[in-house]
């Protein structure tokens, strides 16, 4: 089962980016990421979005989210790489989340035509995100 | 300004049956999820900024237009009886078209068969607030969509649609308004989409706007392609949204934040 499923998402990816079991073990851009940048990108409700949804560790954005569990421990739940697959396509761990796909077009409908073909974040943009992720520990 | 204490007396009676009607109903208004200030704001006619738009419409009412001379009060006479209960069954099939229409299209089907008048633009400040006028006369009432099967056909398009995933976040309006409602996006409380304030007086927009204004704003937080204007859609998703809020009281003109 979990070997059909890194198969699917190995053909769905851009690109040619390894997956295993419930993880993507290798940085998508090549690059490691930075974990700064990362904070900025979460805390960004036009870039990442995730506040909307989610809170976290941020407390100059008043404004959070009560969607989705607190960010705060994420990387004490996740290896880097289980960060990783939840943040390409959260689709992979639970068919029926809201988390939106951050690394894939592919599946989407009636995307706007200024998003269309286009992913919500890039691949060192998912970089950064995963390195800032893996310092939320307590 | 006996009118006005009527319209005070009868908010208190509707507000009475509204809370006994809450206690068993789920379903609850955009109202109820706005701060004190804002629903304050909606409940006085002289701080509501939708009641400017109102008396506007007013004015149009009386006013003779058009190559046959006329105004809508010649034939309609008094709004408070001859439009009351009106808007709460908006979209539905009129005459001469046998397709439903919203309530702004049939306004302009008088303005352009009875009137001879060209039509007011949609969505453009002289027809919402005309809009405005004609749905105050409902104020309170329940939202009663007829039974047709034209009409039901349409419904069932628009829940189709507000459950499909769209858009480069691939969520459906039932992601946020069915499955969430209640919580809070970033900043904002997430209400139950009843379409029971249109047309509404939103803060951010500055203006008076319509629903499909609204749903147009979902549609561009959702990174979908919002739909062209006049289409379909839009009629498909109000015709479903009222016949969810059916039984709801009218409480437009509303104020949003
Ligand atoms: C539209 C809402 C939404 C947005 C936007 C969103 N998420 Fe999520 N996220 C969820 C939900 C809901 C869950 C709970 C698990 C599930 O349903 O998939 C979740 C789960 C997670 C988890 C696993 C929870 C844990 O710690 O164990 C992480 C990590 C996460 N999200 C990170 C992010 C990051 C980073 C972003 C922005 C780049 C983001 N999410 C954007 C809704 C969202
Ligand atoms: C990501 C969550 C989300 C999605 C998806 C979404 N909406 Fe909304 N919607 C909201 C929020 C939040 C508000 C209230 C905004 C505010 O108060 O500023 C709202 C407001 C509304 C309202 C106004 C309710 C009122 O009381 O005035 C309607 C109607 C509505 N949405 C319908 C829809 C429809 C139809 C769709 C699908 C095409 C949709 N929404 C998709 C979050 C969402
Ligand atoms: C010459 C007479 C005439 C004038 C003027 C006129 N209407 Fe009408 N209106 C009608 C008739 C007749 C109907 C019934 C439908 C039909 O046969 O077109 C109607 C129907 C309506 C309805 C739908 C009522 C329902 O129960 O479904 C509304 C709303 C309405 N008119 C509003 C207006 C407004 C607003 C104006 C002014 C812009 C106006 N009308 C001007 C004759 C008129």
């Amino acid at each position: 089962m979990r070997g059909v499923l890194a198969a699917c998402l190995l053909s769905l990816l851009p690109g040619s980016v390894a997956a295993q079991q419930d993880s993507i073990p290798h940085s998508l851009s090549g690059q490691p990421g930075d974990p700064a940048r990362g904070r900025a990108i979460v805390a960004n409700r036009t870039v990442g979005l995730c506040l909307l949804c989610h809170s976290g560790p941020i407390p100059e954005e008043r404004f959070q989210g009560n969607l989705a569990p607190s960010l705060e421990g994420a990387g004490l739940r996740s290896t880097p790489g289980q960060l990783r697959l939840r943040l390409v396509d959260a689709r992979r761990l639970n068919p029926d989340t809201i988390m939106p796909p951050y690394y894939r077009t592919e599946g989407l409908t009636r995307v706007a035509r200024n998003f269309q073909d286009k992913t919500i974040l890039s691949a060192q943009q998912i970089e950064d995100v995963v390195a800032y992720l893996a310092t939320l520990k307590d | 300004m006996i009118r006005l204490r009527l319209a005070v007396a009868l908010a208190g009676v509707f507000c009475a049956s509204l809370a006994v009607a809450q206690a068993t109903d789920p379903r609850r208004s955009g109202y109820l999820e706005m701060g004190p200030a804002l629903q304050k704001m909606q409940d006085d006619d002289t701080a509501n900024p939708a009641m400017l738009f109102v008396q506007a419409g007013a004015a149009t009412w009386a006013e003779k237009v058009g190559t046959a001379g006329k105004s809508c009060a010649d034939c309609h006479g008094d709004a408070a009886v001859s439009m009351r209960g009106v808007a709460a069954r908006y979209p539905a099939v009129t005459p001469p078209l046998d397709r439903p229409v919203d309530l702004g299209r049939r306004i302009n089907l008088c303005r352009t068969t009875h009137q001879q008048a060209p039509a007011l633009e949609a969505e453009g400040n002289d027809l919402l607030a005309l809009s405005a006028f004609v749905t105050l006369q409902s104020r309170g009432l329940p939202i009663a969509p007829p039974e047709d099967s034209k009409l039901a056909a349409m419904q069932a398009q628009g829940a189709d649609l507000y459950k499909r995933r769209q858009g480069q976040l691939n969520l459906s309006c039932a992601s946020c308004h069915d499955d969430n409602a209640g919580r809070k996006l970033a900043g904002a409380t997430i209400p139950q989409a009843h379409p029971t304030g249109y047309p509404i007086y939103r803060l951010e927009w500055q203006a008076l706007g319509s629903l499909k204004r609204r749903l147009r704003n979902c549609l561009v937080g959702m990174r979908a392609e919002p739909w062209e204007e006049g289409a379909a859609e839009y009629l498909a998703l109000e015709a479903y949204l009222m016949d969810r809020a059916r039984g709801m009281p009218l409480d437009a003109p509303g104020v949003r934040p």
